[in-house]
């Protein structure tokens, strides 16, 4: 009848970031912010010289952003969240990875997902992978709010 | 940007970024020795800063563009004290990981730093 005492100590609400899983957030974060920073500097500076590839920059880096606090947030709607922004940045590193090889001309300047990601070593081309592989393995439990 | 300085600072952030991440692969929760590493990762950068403030001053100015150096410069400065935060929240291997993962991004960006002032004249 006391066993509720005895039950072990897990009041804090489990987040998804614990484990390795907090290398993978650490690193998206640090991707935003080489993205975010990026496209501040190409928008503020050049953004009439190549609008689409610096519009895109810019809208991976929000990408990029929205994935990092989904990776953090507990509950289904995040892992959701989590899911659509990592395929979103999959398709895209593998649809501008290929158009800048097979036609650089439609890609003059680069972008974070310009040849496969090279300028980021190759960071944003893995990355989806093994966040894909750690999301499918953390499915949020019903229990967790 | 003095070249010398920045050529210390890459090897030392580098290092650290090792330390840390073998430190934490072997299991090692965050300590004295791996958030002291990030500490001096962070003060090469504030110096570097000084540096970045003052030098233009001294006829040594960034060949290439300022603002991308100085966005650089802040995330730079920015990354150790946040993970050191995260560090010290949960203290758990995966901690120590982050740490090296901060460190080594900022040799990265150090690097990038580098190439914006010397050799890319747009």
């Amino acid at each position: 009848m006391e066993s509720l005492q005895s039950a072990p100590v897990e009041t804090r609400t489990p987040t998804k970031m614990s484990g390795i899983g907090r290398v993978l957030v650490a690193v998206y974060g640090v991707l935003a912010l080489a993205a975010l920073g990026r496209s501040f500097v190409q928008i503020v500076s050049k953004y009439d010289e190549a609008p689409l590839a610096y519009a895109l920059s810019a809208l991976a880096a929000a990408v990029y952003v929205v994935a990092t606090i989904a990776l953090v947030r507990p509950g289904v709607v995040w892992y959701r969240v989590a899911w659509a922004t990592i395929a979103f940045e999959f398709t895209g590193v593998l649809v501008v990875g290929t158009l800048s090889i097979v036609d650089p001309a439609l890609f003059p300047h680069d972008t974070v997902w310009s040849w496969f990601g090279r300028g980021y070593l190759f960071i944003p081309l893995v990355l989806p992978v093994l966040g894909m592989w750690w999301l499918a393995k953390h499915r949020p439990t019903a229990g967790a709010a | 940007m003095i070249e010398w300085f920045t050529w210390v600072q890459l090897p030392v952030a580098v290092a650290a970024g090792l330390l840390c991440l073998v430190l934490g692969f072997a299991g090692r929760v965050p300590s004295d020795l791996t958030l002291g590493a990030l500490a001096v990762v962070e003060l090469l950068v504030l110096v570097q800063i000084v540096v970045a403030i003052a030098a233009p001053g001294f006829g040594n100015s960034p060949t290439g563009s300022a603002l991308e150096f100085w966005v650089y410069l802040v995330s730079a400065a920015l990354l150790p004290p946040a993970a050191a935060f995260w560090a010290l929240l949960e203290r758990n291997r995966w901690s120590t990981v982050v740490l090296g993962v901060a460190a080594l991004s900022v040799g990265v960006m150090v690097y990038r730093m580098l190439q914006i002032w010397t050799v890319q004249s747009v």
